[in-house]
């Protein structure tokens, strides 16, 4: 290569590194999409060679019918749960980061769900909610708690929220470390001046520690709301959308849609929607962002 | 040393912490000692098992779970996505940290708009692409699907390879190298941390990756660990002591590498949430 001039290295470099990645990127990325988006105005059933147009029909359907945008009412306690788990990873990288005894073995464990395998923790949990042999009826029986106990993964109106659970116990040690690495990023002066000015451990908090979070706080919300927009592995592997479509999420219904019921057309529009919905979060999110940063 | 006066708030933190060390352990000490139980010992969930020398219930799923097999093609997948992808990676993030060209801030914003659209809703089209490509049933199938660059790996490098001074590449232009040689012998290495940092994050993801696997690779001897937990609890329904010795067998690898690396692993966690 050395023969070449640096500006011809440069050209070649461009070209070879990038040709590539981008190739990837547009085969697995961009041509799926744009597939979808013209086969989100198609009836295709996913294996005949032609398929009829129907214009905006698709979305129409998605946007009319109850069972199909109404789904997104199950994703609800998600958000829910999504935000307490936030304020409990805040809490405990606050507790963490304090002087304390066994910190590091602490923050060892709770970290440790989230390097389990996602589905052994969904079955894990499946056997914990179980109504006649699970542990956690077994626990609130053991306390006397039997009115409580419950059929959780089987009750529609519980369903969403024992599944949203198990995510929060996967993540909550997740969050709380990126936290942590917030927390530690706040300069140790700043703190000793609070204290020679004599504010307390709660004013500290209030006034010291959160708003330095604040970016990475929102940041968090956003990703949880987009997260509960895209739910997936967890109804998928273990309710399958039940009971009676309890826990059915929008995704669950897109992929059912087209690979159970081989509407690939409905399929892709509600892809593009969801895309759509994304997006908008996003967009929300840097418009926030931005205006705070200024 | 002052002795120190009892602090009612410090108390209240480990009182929290004990309640947060049970929330974690209960569920897995629960699958532990069911794991150790033949079907005939009752349903009780908390009871301790007759003999935790009774290990039916391990051998039985290490055959039918194709346990081996799982650990074994998900460490192919992994160690192969992870060498392209870095190599893939660290070759986009030199040519966007190092050289001007038009289009540069488009190749950015493709890499960036590609970041909403969730993976798995384009697995429709993603299919009958992988179909005629041949690679249905294959484990070439995932591979190709992780390999590819993202954005979130082009601003950590990128974020590195600011601060790695660019006299170096001049130098190294003074004696004459190329720039491949440049990419290879100095920005590559240098890029050592964030390649550190994005070999965590992206082994956690692929390693629990569930969907690609279940899609592209419904062969029996393709399974993953994630599928074969999967094909297995579906296949024993409610068959808690077998489960459980299967969900045990799939936690204990991931858990020890996790106690031992733990520091690297929570440095990458930070860096990559801070920077991505």
């Amino acid at each position: 290569m050395n023969k070449w001039s640096y500006k011809t290295q440069r050209k070649l470099i461009l070209i070879a590194f990038l040709a590539v990645p981008l190739a990837l990127l547009g085969m697995f990325t961009y041509y799926p999409a744009a597939r979808l988006l013209y086969q989100s105005f198609t009836d295709w059933n996913g294996v005949s060679a032609s398929s009829t147009w129907l214009g905006f029909d698709n979305y129409r359907e998605i946007f009319t019918n109850p069972a199909l945008f109404g789904v997104f009412l199950n994703q609800i306690p998600y958000v829910i749960i999504g935000i307490i788990q936030n304020i409990v990873a805040i809490l405990f990288a606050v507790i963490l980061n304090s002087k304390l005894k066994g910190r590091n073995g602490f923050r060892v464990l709770l970290f440790l769900p989230f390097m389990m395998n996602a589905v052994a923790v969904a079955f894990m949990f499946q056997y914990v909610f179980d109504t006649s042999n699970g542990s956690f009826n077994g626990l609130l029986g053991f306390l006397g708690l039997e009115s409580l106990q419950q059929s959780w993964l089987g009750n529609t109106s519980l369903v969403n929220y024992s599944l949203a659970s198990i995510g929060f116990w996967r993540f909550m040690g997740y969050n709380m470390v990126i936290y942590l690495g917030a927390l530690q990023s706040i300069p140790a002066d700043m703190y000793e001046a609070a204290k020679i000015d004599g504010s307390n451990r709660f004013q500290t908090l209030w006034y010291l520690t959160l708003p330095n979070m604040t970016k990475i706080i929102q940041l968090n919300m956003f990703l949880t709301l987009s997260g509960a927009l895209a739910v997936f592995d967890l109804p998928f592997v273990l309710t399958k959308g039940g009971p009676a479509g309890a826990s059915e999420t929008f995704l669950l219904k897109t992929i059912q849609t087209a690979f159970q019921f081989n509407n690939f057309g409905l399929a892709s529009a509600m892809s593009i929607v969801l895309v759509m919905l994304t997006a908008i979060i996003l967009l929300i999110q840097n418009a926030v962002i931005k205006r705070k940063g200024d | 040393m002052q002795t120190k006066k009892w602090d009612p708030v410090q108390g209240l933190k480990y009182i929290i912490l004990a309640f947060a060390t049970f929330v974690v352990l209960f569920p897995p000490y629960i699958i532990f000692i069911n794991a150790f139980k033949s079907a005939n010992e009752g349903a009780n969930p908390f009871a301790l098992p007759e003999s935790f020398l009774n290990i039916d219930n391990f051998v039985n799923v290490f055959v039918r779970a194709n346990i081996l097999q799982a650990f074994s093609n998900t460490a192919i997948i992994v160690i192969v996505s992870l060498i392209g992808n870095i190599v893939l990676g660290t070759m986009v993030a030199y040519v966007l940290g190092r050289i001007d060209f038009r289009g540069k801030s488009i190749v950015i914003g493709a890499f960036l708009f590609a970041m909403i659209i969730p993976a798995i809703t384009t697995q429709v089209v993603v299919f009958s692409l992988i179909q005629s490509l041949g690679l249905y049933n294959s484990l070439a199938a995932p591979i190709l699907l992780f390999i590819g660059a993202d954005v979130i790996q082009i601003y950590i490098y990128l974020q590195f390879i600011r601060n790695i001074p660019y006299e170096l590449d001049e130098s190294g232009m003074m004696d004459g190298a190329s720039l491949f040689r440049i990419y290879r012998s100095i920005i590559f290495p240098l890029l050592g941390p964030a390649t550190a940092t994005l070999i965590i994050l992206k082994t956690i993801n692929m390693y629990n990756e569930l969907y690609i696997p279940f899609l592209y690779m419904p062969r029996q001897d393709l399974v993953v660990v994630s599928t074969s937990i999967m094909r297995f609890a579906g296949n024993n329904q409610a068959q808690w002591g077998n489960i459980s010795a299967a969900i045990l067998l799939i936690m204990i690898p991931t858990t020890v590498l996790y106690l031992f690396l733990q520091k690297y692993i929570f440095s990458g966690v930070m860096n990559g949430a801070v920077k991505g």
